[in-house]
């Protein structure tokens, strides 16, 4: 903890370069390195792609996280998994490297700052509207905040409002308390306890990661959904069917 | 007593409660989601995967809580507004 004093809760506050009223602070820095980490390896997956047999590591690497966010999100929501994928799956990578690299000394995760956290879940705040309006139009999606009755209404904006505050307090306090209690640790007791905590805190980063992201996709399932629900009782009503496919186990 | 020492006192005493009774509650709302989504892995083993991420999602629920009672004894403890209040 180089870059970050133990009293500073946030890295919003270690400011690297000032000029004037634009300040560069640690968050800002350690999120475009993130980003420009993650479009490096992209980069170098994606600039020889082949279907042959044998094909580079970092194809075999981009293969396998692309197929298994797939997979995930096909297990939430069964239609079009590919058009969920780009937010969903950009959110998990960028959230799931940013934990990792707490591994590195003088990295400070931006997850760890409010700011970097909010702003996520405000994507997920404007992306559910969106993804829901698309889906089923404008009047649609606003029908379904009266769903049972209108009484309902102020639950419903209450909910949407609060689960954006859940979801960006969730990940700033898990990601701050890893840190902040390595931090900790290594004041009180240097030797080997904080290595054990580092190594919780990487599974703890990747769990909070792939949380973030089910529950985006989760929300914008809930928000995609009513038009499904009315087509199945359309087609209840227009006549017996065939058999649904998949049988409970 | 002072003021500086008088919020110092009251900050890390609330911290404490904060963090104690916070820790508690979903500690036990936890093991009993755990327990119970072991039972069900062990009655229907095809399922697991369904049943363990809505586990974890649950289970993040869950945490949350605690997660907001730890924000606020961090808060509390390395940024108080009303410590630094007193201390300028």
């Amino acid at each position: 903890m180089d870059v970050m004093r133990l009293k500073d809760i946030s890295p919003d506050t270690v400011v690297f370069w000032q000029w004037g009223w634009v300040s560069l602070n640690a968050t800002i820095v350690f999120t475009w390195a993130v980003m420009g980490l993650l479009v490096i390896i992209t980069l170098l997956g994606t600039s020889n792609l082949t279907s042959e047999t044998r094909f580079s590591r970092w194809q075999n690497l981009l293969e396998v996280l692309v197929n298994g966010m797939r997979d995930q999100i096909a297990e939430i929501s069964p239609e079009k998994p590919r058009r969920y994928l780009p937010f969903v799956g950009t959110l998990f990578l960028f959230i799931a490297l940013s934990n990792l690299l707490t591994l590195i000394p003088g990295f400070v995760p931006p997850t760890a700052s409010l700011s970097t956290t909010a702003a996520l879940a405000i994507l997920v705040f404007v992306a559910v509207p969106v993804y829901g309006i698309v889906d089923q139009g404008l009047g649609g999606y606003l029908r379904h905040y009266i769903k049972p009755t209108p009484l309902m209404l102020p639950f419903h904006v209450m909910g949407e409002l609060s689960r954006t505050l859940a979801l960006a307090v969730r990940l700033f306090g898990n990601i701050m308390s890893g840190t902040k209690i390595a931090a900790i640790l290594l004041v009180v007791m240097p030797l080997f306890f904080p290595v054990v905590m580092q190594a919780l805190g990487l599974l703890t980063g990747l769990i909070q990661a792939y949380i973030f992201a089910v529950l985006a996709m989760v929300y914008i399932a809930s928000a995609t959904q009513a038009r499904r629900q009315r087509e199945e009782k359309y087609a209840g009503l227009a006549g017996p069917q065939e058999e649904p496919t998949q049988e409970p186990q | 007593m002072d003021n500086i020492s008088l919020i110092g006192l009251a900050s890390i005493i609330t911290a404490g409660i904060t963090i104690a009774i916070g820790s508690v509650g979903p500690a036990l709302g936890e093991g009993r989601a755990v327990a119970q989504a072991l039972a069900a892995i062990a009655q229907q083993p095809d399922e697991s995967g369904t049943i363990t991420r809505t586990l974890f999602v649950g289970l993040a629920m869950i945490e949350s809580t605690a997660i907001y009672c730890f924000v606020i004894s961090m808060i509390l403890i390395f940024a108080n507004p009303f410590w630094d209040f007193v201390i300028k």
